[in-house]
């Protein structure tokens, strides 16, 4: 019995306490973001809480670091109109949904003015829905073309040209990217169609594809899936199983993104002195237009201390937060001016100038409010890769076209 | 209870009225409790299936009678998943029906450690599907799994990275998982056969094989129809084991995953749905089949029934 009553009693202080805000003490802010495993977000939560002298308190909540099992998370509590979440690490793909369903609020005046400042364009935009600020900048990631100085004399600069050179290799011929069926594989799709010179979508509801840049990159999976320089798993590849056969040795090139080069430090340190970056390849003689990752920190509509948790929100996607993710999870910052600091530098040894123009060359992913929908009509037309016949693209073409154009109007089952 | 309710309609003693008043009575918290935790979801699913809902638009909803059913009845996708779900469906059932039996055989005659067999046969059925589903993804795995290096399997093979071979590892962990509950259905229905019947074959020269056929598979015939009623109901939901092994990728998605991809991952209300009405119906029918056709009869197949 006199267990039960102390457990009551604990259970009522505790219910009390996430209440909070109203009573004396600072306000209880929950903010929910992907875990990092070096320690970034608790380190920030803490350091932001301290800075606030006592106004409010800021709790991570972890999400998965998978962005489509984080967003499923997300989605069932903001579709619910939870109130437990004030500030949201979200995914730059996000942004228009979240925005467009209203479960998150716009930026305004000073506090925008603040959180794009010194800004890179191109992660802005990713902020961006309607031509509102939505979220704050928090870190960003693109990926460049890992290769082993020891296999390669100089990097390739196009696709065409690195396939071949893998073939050619008599060990650790292989390239390793991303091509599971999962957001991933969008990100690799996405990135060769921005850089053959077109884009997938031109608007919300407006699909683009221009034909003949579209069916290059296309062909330019097909090939690498035929090719001996595809690596056996590459259907059922990930950033992380890429990571873990560079390290082990078996191939010459990973496309994959900035912490792959801390992970071999840690994991793999004589394949790691072997290790270049170089920017991603080109597709055809248009520019390469990288992938664009990352994070910006939103607030909920349904919070119930919006102020703070905008005043929160700005702390802990500031430049001194960026400079602990950069440090503590290799994660590459969205304000320009930090690249020529010293933590970049040490964080990024001889290539921070290559992560700074990957994410200024970087070409985003669609934005749309049924964002979802592409991305599933994507994934599901052209996966596995292997369906993707190098030398006849246009059948797949039509399909993808005509796939994407009923999913952003959100027509069909996907 | 059903011999009054026979007599009944001839002549109501108050007594019997209120004893059955009672019945109602103590019946009722049951009733009520089944009322709020099915036939209210199942009726809001199907109230949603009729509308345009999409929690991703809000401002969009509208009611659009059976126009979501028919965009599913009409998809490639929906019938490649049925197709897909049955085909898993039919080959672990009755692979699990062949092993069960076996099992429940061995369990029957075991002679020593009764009680460690059964237990032992139990472990997978024990195993949260989840859990069992990460570790033979695990062991299939084309870099770090052991399977790879089991004699005969290709170092290089990428189980999940085909068509065939991701069905055939979901259909093994789904029959690694099942079987011990098919056995243990079976085991049931072994042990109500009279040993006298046995005696009885013997002694006039039956071979085993004809005692198997002509006594034991006749008499268990209830407890077989009622242990693949049960496991043909959970097969046709496969759900976790895809879900963990490939997302539904190479072509290995079931109804579920696609019900749950128009749910959770798209949101979309009103298309998720009629996906999940659609497969309520497929299991109703199913169910159906077995007792009208078939002639099930769950009261009697039941363990110990």
């Amino acid at each position: 019995m006199a267990l039960a009553a102390a457990a009551a009693a604990i259970l009522v202080t505790a219910g009390l306490a996430a209440c909070g805000g109203s009573e004396s003490g600072p306000t209880k802010l929950t903010f929910f973001v992907a875990i990092q495993p070096g320690g970034t977000i608790e380190e920030t939560a803490a350091r932001c809480t301290k800075e606030s002298h006592g106004r409010y308190q800021v709790t991570p909540e972890f999400l998965p670091n998978d962005a489509s099992q984080a967003r499923e998370q997300l989605v069932r509590r903001l579709g619910a109109k939870d109130p437990s979440i004030d500030v949201i690490g979200l995914d730059v793909i996000l942004t228009s949904e979240f925005a467009n369903a209203g479960w998150i609020e716009p930026w305004q005046g000073k506090q925008k003015a603040a959180a794009t400042k010194d800004v890179f364009p191109s992660v802005i935009e990713t902020a961006t829905f309607e031509k509102k600020l939505y979220a704050a900048p928090f870190n960003t990631n693109t990926q460049l073309l890992w290769y082993r100085k020891d296999l390669v004399k100089k990097p390739p600069a196009t696709w065409d040209q690195m396939i071949e050179e893998a073939e050619g290799l008599k060990e650790a011929g292989t390239i390793q990217v991303q091509a599971e069926r999962y957001e991933g594989y969008t990100v690799l799709v996405n990135a060769l169609i921005e850089s053959a010179g077109t884009e997938i979508l031109s608007g919300p509801e407006a699909v683009d594809l221009e034909q003949k840049p579209t069916e290059e990159a296309l062909a330019v999976i097909g090939k690498l899936a035929h090719s001996s320089a595809a690596p056996p798993n590459l259907s059922t590849s990930n950033e992380d199983s890429a990571r873990l056969a560079f390290e082990a040795g078996e191939s010459a090139f990973m496309l994959n993104y900035t912490f792959a080069f801390a992970s071999a430090l840690a994991e793999a340190p004589e394949i790691n002195k072997e290790m270049g970056a170089a920017p991603f390849p080109r597709v055809n003689d248009n520019p390469a237009k990288p992938p664009l990752g990352g994070f910006n920190l939103a607030v909920s509509s349904y919070s119930a201390h919006k102020k703070e948790a905008f005043e929160a929100a700005a702390c802990l996607s500031g430049k001194k937060s960026e400079l602990t993710a950069v440090e503590l999870d290799g994660l590459p910052p969205s304000h320009e001016s930090l690249y020529s600091g010293k933590v970049v530098k040490k964080a990024y040894p001889g290539f921070a100038g290559l992560v700074k123009e990957s994410i200024e060359a970087a070409g985003p992913r669609p934005t749309s409010p049924a964002y979802q929908d592409v991305t599933s009509a994507i994934q599901r037309t052209l996966h596995p890769p292997d369906k993707i016949d190098p030398e006849d693209t246009e059948g797949l073409y039509e399909e993808l076209k005509s796939n994407l154009e009923a999913a952003v109007k959100r027509e069909g089952l996907l | 209870m059903e011999a009054s309710a026979q007599k009944a309609p001839v002549k109501v003693s108050s007594r019997t009225r209120s004893e059955r008043k009672l019945a109602w009575m103590l019946c009722a918290p049951a009733v009520i409790a089944m009322l709020a935790v099915t036939a209210y979801p199942i009726g809001y699913a199907v109230v949603l299936s009729l509308q345009k809902i999409d929690l991703r638009f809000p401002e969009q909803t509208e009611f659009i009678g059976l126009a979501n059913y028919g965009t599913v009845l009409s998809s490639e996708l929906w019938w490649m998943d049925v197709f897909n779900t049955l085909l898993i469906m039919v080959v672990s059932v009755s692979i699990e029906l062949v092993l069960g039996m076996a099992i429940a055989l061995v369990m029957h005659r075991a002679i020593f450690a009764r009680g460690a067999v059964r237990t032992v046969v139990l472990i997978p059925y024990g195993i949260i599907t989840v859990v069992a589903a990460f570790a033979w993804q695990f062991a299939f795995a084309s870099d770090s799994g052991f399977v790879n290096n089991l004699p005969l399997i290709p170092d290089e093979m990428n189980w999940f990275g085909g068509h065939l071979s991701s069905l055939a590892v979901i259909i093994m962990a789904e029959i690694w998982k099942t079987t011990p509950f098919m056995a243990l259905l079976l085991l049931a229905g072994l042990v109500t056969i009279d040993g006298g019947l046995y005696e009885a074959a013997k002694v006039d020269g039956a071979s085993a094989w004809q005692r198997f056929v002509r006594i034991t598979l006749p008499l268990m015939k209830p407890a077989i129809l009622v242990a693949v009623l049960f496991r043909t109901l959970e097969a046709f939901r496969v759900f976790d084991s895809i879900f963990i092994m490939t997302r539904g990728a190479q072509n290995t998605e079931s109804v579920s995953i696609l019900g749950f991809n128009q749910l959770i991952n798209r949101l979309n209300l009103g298309l998720g749905s009629a996906v999940s009405v659609l497969i309520f119906l497929f299991v109703v029918v199913i169910a159906f089949i077995f007792v009208k056709g078939l002639g099930v009869k769950v009261e009697e197949g039941r363990p110990g029934g």
